[in-house]
Formats: structure tokens, sequence, C-alpha cells
């Protein structure tokens, strides 16, 4: 299955991922390549077959509801490149 | 030191763990040759992103100072590298990628913990596919590696930087991670050993996230043993791995010796069908016949969703990656684009500038196929037929211990070869994925070449049956000099 050119730029809308001009073309032939690859996986017979989310079939361990991390915002935020009294700077959201 | 640094190199770790015990050399000697010899011959093989020399000669002495006091342990003072996607306190982690290039992590990966805490020595971070996706390491942010085999050809990947780094001598075991076959395949192409243990085996903590249902640590050697060695320093369950599992980690040295008489081994047919490289099927039948000779019994046994393995991995890997990539958003760590005026354009951009053109197309192909009216046709019926796959495998594992076959359809490809068509990419992959699909540990071995380029036996067992692998390796190995072989520049 082909996508289309709109297509494609919706779906990186969605993944919040900007697709430059320079690379649309190739990014639409290729991902309707990938697509029509998987796409043989519609003529496998599943039916009443379980889907299958994880290998080992685990249960989510719980644990005590304790504190058990410690905070080190200082040191969290040395990676980020916009902070200012502890806080992670972004461009204006509310006008 | 009795034995001359220049020949430290071409020993194993649990040669080296000898040499050490005996006081032949120290770890700082050892360390600061292997040193030299990364910057005097590594250089051509790009198989380094960051070299930690300070960290790794401070934590030698450390080892010396443990061994003097009566203190050491199995890995006491031996020298390793990791894949640049485990988290190092303080050691930059870029997981081959423009949006990591700056990120310092303020704290350790679990492997990376324990390994250190068992006394290796680090000696630096590796190169690797960007974000680990990739099959020829040419995804890299920081440019291809080269096989050191012949440099014109990909060393595989992702875990690429260290098998050539394991390949070429220049460090005995490096770690790796493995989630289509990213440790095994680059193990083939460079004649070296790969282990990817069972799902949950080893800890994912630290250990930046692809498909975290895939994904699993492991490492790359020149010997069996020596994966053993580091198996059971690194394996065991770790609370802050949620899908961690509670099971004990026997010894994986111990029975290593045991003979393979007695041994149950599956072929499946369609591992020999036409995909297969000619020289590498031969390669493969012959080892095999190697086990036979030992005692194994060998008898065929059927994967029948074998080729849908590869497209249920492209489904289900780039659906969970495209959730496990929504964190980086530029603005808690990781690149920031520098013009945005508005919050969206700051993701959009951040990411567009941050992520090279595979990870993006694996992030677009996951959002896709979990996007409204899409998802059950595609990410829905991909479990399904994931289950269909484990099926299969739980059904061969009734009948054997373990199933043997190539590690990949060919030997090393030429760099470039392969960038034009992702699907081609993909399918290198095809005997590899199906261990990761249900879970299950596989390990690559060297046995023998195909013009002149290495070939991988691959061995995959039930879950968590790493030493029956272990142990099968282990002997294909002691009759066998494949694994010896070094390539002619690196000698």
């Amino acid at each position: 299955m082909s996508l289309s050119k709109d297509q494609v730029q919706h779906i990186a809308m969605l993944a919040r991922l900007r697709i430059g001009d320079d690379e649309t073309a190739d990014v639409v032939d290729k991902l309707s390549r990938i697509v029509e690859f998987v796409d043989q996986l519609q003529a496998a017979p599943t039916e009443g077959v379980l889907p299958m989310a994880h290998p080992l079939n685990q249960v989510q361990r719980l644990r005590a509801d304790g504190v058990s991390e410690r905070v080190e915002r200082d040191l969290y935020q040395q990676n980020a490149s916009a902070v200012e009294d502890g806080y992670y700077l972004v461009p204006k959201v509310i006008e | 030191m009795s034995m001359a640094a220049g020949e430290l190199h071409a020993l194993t770790l649990a040669e080296l763990a000898r040499g050490l015990e005996a006081g032949d050399y120290t770890s700082r000697e050892l360390t600061e040759a292997l040193l030299e010899r990364v910057s005097a011959v590594g250089e051509r093989l790009n198989a380094f992103i960051t070299l930690t020399a300070d960290e790794a000669l401070a934590a030698a002495d450390r080892a010396d100072r443990h061994r003097a006091e009566g203190k050491s342990g199995p890995l006491t003072g031996l020298p390793i590298v990791h894949k640049d996607i485990f988290c190092t306190r303080g050691v930059r982690t870029t997981c081959g990628s423009r949006m990591l290039d700056n990120f310092v992590p303020p704290y350790d990966a679990t492997v990376v913990e324990r390994l250190a805490g068992a006394g290796a020595v680090s000696l630096g971070k590796t190169n690797m596919d960007e974000f680990a996706m990739g099959s020829s390491n040419e995804t890299s942010y920081y440019g291809p590696v080269r096989n050191p085999w012949d440099l014109a050809r990909s060393p595989g990947g992702s875990s690429g930087g260290s098998a050539a780094a394991v390949a070429a001598r220049l460090v005995p075991a490096a770690t790796g991670t493995d989630t289509g076959g990213s440790i095994r395949q680059p193990a083939a192409l460079t004649g070296t050993v790969g282990l990817k243990p069972t799902y949950g085996r080893v800890s994912r903590h630290g250990m930046v996230a692809f498909a975290s249902s895939l994904d699993q640590a492991g490492v790359i050697t020149r010997s069996a043993e020596d994966a053993a060695l580091l198996l059971g320093a690194m394996a065991g369950f770790d609370e802050r791995d949620s899908t961690s599992v509670e099971e004990p980690v026997p010894d994986y040295r111990a029975s290593l010796d045991e003979p393979l008489s007695g041994l149950r081994v599956g072929i499946v047919r369609q591992h020999f069908d036409a995909g297969l490289d000619e020289e590498t099927g031969r390669r493969v039948r012959e080892a095999i016949a190697v086990l036979e000779a030992q005692g194994a019994s060998v008898r065929e046994v059927d994967l029948p969703n074998l080729d849908l393995s590869v497209p249920t991995y492209y489904v289900v890997a780039p659906a969970e990656c495209s959730s496990n990539m929504s964190r980086f958003d530029g603005v808690r760590f990781g690149h920031r684009a520098a013009d945005a005026d508005e919050l969206l354009e700051l993701y959009c951009n951040s990411r567009g500038e941050g992520f090279g053109a595979e990870v993006k197309r694996r992030i677009l192909t996951g959002t896709y196929v979990l996007s409204a009216g899409y998802y059950d046709a595609y990410y829905l019926k991909a479990q399904k037929v994931r289950q269909l796959i484990a099926d299969d495998f739980r059904k061969a594992f009734a009948e054997v211990d373990l199933i043997a076959g190539p590690t990949a359809p060919t030997p090393a490809f030429a760099l470039g070869d392969k960038t034009d068509d992702p699907i081609t990419m993909y399918l290198n992959d095809i005997y590899t994925i199906g261990a990761n699909l249900a879970g299950l540990p596989g390990v690559s071995v060297p046995c023998g070449f195909a013009d002149g380029l290495p070939v991988g036996l691959q061995l995959v067992g039930g879950h968590f049956a790493e030493e029956t692998i272990l142990r099968c390796a282990h002997q294909y190995q002691q009759l066998t000099d494949w694994h010896a072989e070094c390539p002619e520049d690196f000698r």
C-alpha cells in the first residue's frame, strides 16, 4: 500500500516530528515500501489467537508505597538546554 | 611484567584473569597497553565514540589495590567496553545520535554498575547504529564503524563498534544490546561470539530503550567461556527494571565442560532456503556436523511462521520505538532546536533535527501502525502473529534442546550496499529476530569463512537455557579454532 504525502505529513504531526521539504519524497517512498512489506501479515490466519504483548507473560510487580528516590533536580537539569530557578524553560504557552 | 605488553591484546578474559592472578602483569599495565593499542590502530575502525582513559586507569589502580588486599573477584582488573547505549554516570552517553550528543547521565545502568562492581575496567563507549536502529552501523551520527576483516565492509549492527573492537583485539570483551539481532549479527560478521540472553535475564535499567518487549543486554567476546563469565556478573533480578525476572543466576561456567553426547540439536529447513548465501550455508552445515560428531543428535524441526518474523518485528518494534522515543522533547534533555517560537514547533524541530533518517522512519512506521483505524490491522495483528511464532518455538523446544543454524544470511556486506532499501537491510535479521519475538536466548559463534569473511553459527535455546547454548558453543570452540583467527591488519 502506497502512502500519500498528506498521510505522511499527518503521521509526522502525530509523532511531533518535523520532516523537511528535502526529506519528504524519500520518507514517503521508503515508508510506503515498509508498509507494503508488513502488509503480508494480513494473510496470516490468526483467528482465536491471543495477542502477545510480552515474551514471558509476566505480571506487573508491585512494591510498597514508600519513598525510594531522592530529588536531585540540579543534577538532572544539567542536561537541559534552558532552565531558570529550577524550572525548565519553554516558549510561552499562555497568552 | 613477564609477558610483553604487546601481546596482551591477544588474550581472552579468562586468560587475562589467570595472568593478573599470577601477577604476570597488573591491571594498570594491561589497561595502558590496550589504551595504547586503541589509539595506535583503533582509529581506522571508528569503533569508539568516547574513550575514558583517565577513569579506566583509576579503575585499574583500584583493581590492583583490591587484588593486593586479597579482595579480588572473577572480573577484577579485566578490561571491557560498553556500547554507548548504556548510561554511565558522568560520562556522556550518545546512543549514536545527535539527539544525545551532549547527554551526560546522572546515573549508571545496572549492567555498568554490576560489571564495575565486579571489578571490570571500562575503557570507553562504543559506536552503534543510532538508538540501536540499524543492522550495519551506518545510521550512527558519528559515522559507520568499519569491519576489521575488510575496512570497506560493515561490521553489522547495531552493536557494530563493540563487535569491531573485540574482533580487532582492541579489547577482549564488550557489552551490547539485541532487539532483533544487534549482538548476534555483528558478532557473526566480525568473527566474534555474541550472546543475547533470555528476555528479562539482564536488567534493562539505564539502557536507552528502543523496543521494550524485545530489548535485552548481552556481550560480545571471543570465547563462549568469556561470555559465560560476564553473563554471570550481569544477570539477575533488578527491582529497577519492571520486566526483570526473579530467577536464580547459575554459575554459567560450571557446566561448560560437560560433553555434548545426548544433546538434541534441531535444524530448521527454511534456514537453508534460497535466501542463504551458499558458502555461508556450507560452513554452518559443517559446524553442525562437528556437533553431531561429538554425540549430539540432530533432527529437523519446523518453524512454519519464520517468514513472518521480519514483518511482525517491523510492526512491533517501531510501535514500541515510537512510544519510547516520545520522551525526547528537546526540553528536559537532548537536542533542543534553536529557533522555535511556540512549544509545538520546539518539539517538532528538536526531534526533526536530533533524529537521523532511519530513526524517523521507525517512529513514523510505529506511529502509523498505532494510529486510529490502523491499530487492529497492523499492531494487534502483529501481536497475534508474534504469538504464533512463539508457539512454533515452544513446539520445537519440546523436541530439541537448541536450534542450530546460520546467524546472518550473508557474510559482511559493503558499506553503502543496502542503505537505499530499508527492506533489504531489515531482511538481514531474518534468522535472529525470532529469538527476540519469543524472548529466547541465542548465541553466535564463529564457524569459518566464506570468501575470506567470517561466518556465524547461531544457537538458540529455550527460555533460560543460556547454560545449554553456552556449553554447546564452548564445546564447539574446544574442537575448532575459528575464534582464534585474527584479521591480518590487527594481529
